[in-house]
């Protein structure tokens, strides 16, 4: 049984529909890559999988139905949403920041416990604890957003397009931890990008959304072969 | 010189009352993007809810401290029962509920307590001392000592609490916050309770000298949007130093310069010269967005 499956999601701003029928599943342990053009739905994926858009249709997490959650519930069952935009708290401190991500286990104590496993990954977060995180440079803010989103200890992770804007350095390191955090503790995760080249490297299974549907899915390697797909999204 | 600095010690005084006020304005306007223009009526409110205590035979400080206790609930039931079923309109919408609340409050204070004129009692006595050669009155220091505690209450709950960093994440970030498992609705509740606890503090501790009537906060309430606009409309700190400095500002003015009845004159004197040099108030952040 996957750890998450959505069957036929349909989501909507307002009257405009912007998912028309997804469906797609992550397996316990599996990186899955999102790809497709702009306003394809990726996000609105996600969104509507972390309960912050209106949707139909069949959605489940570790086999309950989550199809009419509230996003803090959601955060609570073990599902830790990156958003596009990172998602930080501008005027707090990079610690503060950091304390967030223990807020759906208790704070205190979830914090004392995990912060150490989570500042090996990444440990100028400790030297800069006391720095306005709306200070830090991009990379920096999708770092300390990637850290804080680890400090819950997620089953499933969802990563919005965490290579936008940033150096290719900054994204490989990002991708690595990441990798390497799905190999150690199996944790899960989606990941939203345009870049697909960088997504198709780590990840195991790929969909590529276009208007709001799924347009292809196989295997990494499948798509890297596939002529549509090497075309439009990977430029070769 | 002594006279000038007991000038300055009264302005203190007044000026904590309008720094707590300043600050539940700032609180609120934090945790929903408005001006709450009925705090000044749920202060009243709320010290016509201390008076009837105090007139059923509970002391004084028992009687402060249920105050607080009620004006928590009633900020809460306030942002549960009406603010939060318009807290995705438009903000005039929201600010058109707050000016509705003040004019029903106002209605139903004076429909319930009437609207003769009451003393009410300050729990410090009415007398003097001497510090180092200046006398100052002992209801100054007592207003300036509470309103000093409430506050730095309130800075230690915000500073070092979970609730308390979850309630200002809320604030700068509502989406974020739910997104990690913060049940944003109720942080901004508490906010609102919070608000209406340093408007009971204010308006208990104005009430001794302003005395106690349906529309007593009215002109506390302009002071108090003064002093949150000089010192920033969304900087707690601002809202204290501001509070402070109005206090001072218009004493001084009103001692030495004006004639004490152009008072609030100046204070809106301040409040627009902000405006028009440092919108942003003295600790204020300066809004920008994106076109």
């Amino acid at each position: 049984m996957p750890l998450l499956e959505l069957d036929d999601v349909e989501a909507r701003y307002g009257p405009v529909k912007a998912l028309h029928g997804v469906s797609l599943t992550v397996d316990d342990g599996e990186i899955v890559a999102l790809l497709g053009a702009n306003g394809a739905g990726k996000t609105t994926t996600l969104r509507a999988i972390s309960g912050t858009v209106r949707k139909s249709g069949t959605l489940a997490f570790a086999g309950r139905s989550i199809a009419r959650r509230s996003p803090e519930s959601l955060a609570r069952a073990g599902i830790a949403h990156v958003p596009e935009g990172r998602g930080l708290f501008g005027e707090l401190s990079v610690w503060e920041n950091l304390r967030m991500g223990a807020y759906v286990r208790g704070e205190r104590k979830t914090f004392k416990q995990e912060a150490p496993r989570v500042l090996a990954h990444f440990p100028w977060l400790e030297r800069r604890k006391s720095q306005q995180a709306g200070t830090l440079s991009g990379g920096e803010q999708q770092m300390l957003s990637l850290a804080r989103a680890l400090v819950s200890r997620p089953r499933l992770l969802m990563l919005d397009e965490p290579s936008l804007g940033l150096a290719p350095t900054v994204v490989a390191e990002l991708f690595a931890i990441v990798r390497k955090l799905n190999a150690d503790e199996g944790m899960s995760v989606l990941v939203v990008e345009q870049n697909a080249n960088v997504a198709l490297d780590s990840s195991a299974r790929a969909y590529v959304l276009e208007t709001g549907k799924v347009a292809v899915s196989g295997t990494s390697d499948e798509l890297r072969r596939h002529e549509g797909v090497r075309k439009s999204y990977l430029g070769y | 010189m002594a006279e000038f600095l007991q000038q300055v010690v009264g302005g203190l005084a007044a000026g904590s009352i309008y720094a707590s006020l300043a600050l539940a304005l700032v609180l609120i306007y934090r945790a929903t993007d408005v001006i709450n223009f009925a705090q000044g009526e749920m202060a009243t409110f709320t010290t016509f809810v201390a008076w009837s205590l105090m007139n059923r035979g509970v002391d004084y400080w028992p009687a402060f401290a249920l105050t607080l206790a009620i004006a928590f609930a009633f900020g809460v039931g306030v942002q549960r029962a009406l603010i939060r079923p318009v807290e995705n309109k438009p903000e005039i919408v929201v600010v058109i509920v707050t000016i509705g609340l003040l004019i029903a409050l106002n209605g139903l204070t004076g429909w319930i307590w009437g609207a003769e004129v009451k003393s009410f009692e300050s729990p410090f006595p009415n007398t003097t001392r001497e510090i180092g050669g200046v006398t100052i009155s002992t209801r100054d220091l007592g207003t300036l000592g509470i309103c000093f505690v409430t506050v730095a209450v309130l800075w230690a709950f915000f500073r070092f609490t979970t609730v308390g960093l979850a309630l200002r994440s809320s604030a700068v970030n509502p989406n974020a916050a739910r997104l990690l498992g913060v049940r944003v609705t109720w942080m901004l509740a508490l906010g609102w309770g919070f608000a209406a606890v340093l408007g009971a503090v204010a308006g208990m501790m104005a009430a001794p000298s302003v005395f106690l009537d349906p529309s007593m906060m009215l002109v506390v309430l302009i002071y108090a949007f003064a002093a949150a606009v000089l010192g920033g409309i969304d900087s707690p700190i601002g809202a204290v130093v501001g509070g402070l400095l109005l206090g001072v500002i218009v004493d001084l003015l009103g001692a030495y310069v004006v004639s004490p009845e152009l008072r609030l004159p100046t204070a809106l004197l301040v409040l627009l010269v902000v405006l028009i040099i440092r919108p942003q108030g003295l600790f204020g952040h300066v809004a920008v967005r994106r076109v």
